[in-house]
């Protein structure tokens, strides 16, 4: 699928050869918008999921979880690694970091040193990563520290141990996010492109 | 052997040494990755081993860190539950009553009957495995011609 849509063109006489051909381009049965666009996560990507967690049998675990649901799995032992991962430990500030795509991170909340909790604060003060979903772990079912987790801007907050159920209803819901803000914005450069070319028709090129 | 090896398991079920997690983490093996119970279940006793040399060695000392305690037992009875050892899960909750309780005598009762139990398990798991590699892959593998 090739989208080759410039949402500015110029009025200047001498390009009119170029606004001609991009009138040709732009012309709505040229784009290729079809309704089963796949989004980028399914079709070329797959979700990146950093999982953080001090025990080493959940790690292998919910890394396993979630290269059978087809995610790319990045795996770290503690909050503190998952910040140094994300270039958020204050050491080089974010700087080289805004390219790391990360789709989704799973947390333990017990772990010693920083909880998963503060990980959360800490990933929604990012103003690169505060987008992303976070999602707590516990094996302990207590309502108080569940609202706090979600107060805190959490995305969903999972009972271990974590069933291979609950990784994919996170995965299809992320991936039909990603679907719609991909359709979004296909949408709306279509209707750009159309824009455009009724003012073309207008100026009767 | 393939029935052999069925009804072990089955038994390890009844008698209540696994319960349904087990179950799950068998879920999670194919044909690329065959092994991956028997892996997590070594990582598991790898890593209980270490929890259990530093209670035993905590506890030695006489001097009774229920905090400490309690935290060691909260993370063996997080990959207890994850691998979906029953019987170990069980005797790690009694002894963080004890804990909370502040009971010596019933934490070091429970730890003893832990560590029987876990090393029971682990000795049926190790059969288990061991009769599973030699019945070979399940009814997923293909014949030859």
């Amino acid at each position: 699928m090739q989208y080759q849509i410039s949402s500015t063109f110029s009025s200047n006489p001498q390009s009119l050869f170029s606004l001609v051909d991009m009138a040709e381009v732009l012309r709505p049965e040229m784009l290729d918008i079809s309704n089963d666009t796949s989004s980028l996560a399914s079709s070329q990507e797959l979700l990146h999921v950093l999982a953080v967690d001090d025990s080493m049998v959940d790690r292998k675990f919910i890394e396993r979880l979630l290269r059978v649901s087809s995610c790319k799995v990045t795996v770290v032992d503690s909050a503190t690694r998952a910040l140094q991962y994300l270039g958020l430990d204050g050491e080089n500030g974010s700087v080289g970091f805004e390219d790391l795509k990360i789709n989704l991170i799973m947390t333990d909340y017990s772990m010693p040193g920083m909880t998963g909790y503060e990980l959360l604060k800490k990933i929604k003060e990012s103003s690169i990563f505060r987008e992303i979903p976070v999602v707590i772990m516990s094996s302990e079912n207590i309502l108080p520290r569940i609202d706090r987790c979600l107060e805190e801007g959490a995305e969903d907050f999972l009972l271990k141990p974590v069933k291979l159920a609950d990784v994919k209803r996170l995965r299809d819901s992320l991936m039909k996010a990603e679907e719609r803000a991909f359709k979004n914005l296909m949408h709306k450069r279509e209707l750009e492109a159309n824009d455009i070319y009724s003012q073309l028709k207008r100026a009767k090129i | 052997m393939q029935r052999q090896v069925a009804l072990i398991k089955q038994s390890l079920f009844d008698q209540g040494y696994l319960d349904e997690q087990f179950m799950e983490l068998e879920e999670l093996q194919d044909d690329a990755n065959p092994n991956f119970v028997e892996e997590v279940s070594a990582l598991y006793f790898k890593d209980s081993a270490r929890l259990i040399n530093n209670i035993d060695q905590a506890l030695e000392r006489g001097s009774f860190d229920f905090n400490r305690l309690d935290s060691y037992m909260h993370q063996f009875k997080g990959s207890s539950t994850s691998i979906g050892a029953s019987k170990v899960k069980a005797e790690c909750t009694k002894f963080r009553e004890y804990c909370r309780a502040g009971n010596a005598e019933g934490c070091l009762r429970t730890f003893h009957q832990l560590k029987k139990e876990h090393s029971t398990l682990r000795k049926k798991l190790e059969h288990y495995f061991q009769l599973a590699r030699q019945a070979g892959p399940k009814e997923t593998a293909r014949r030859p011609k």
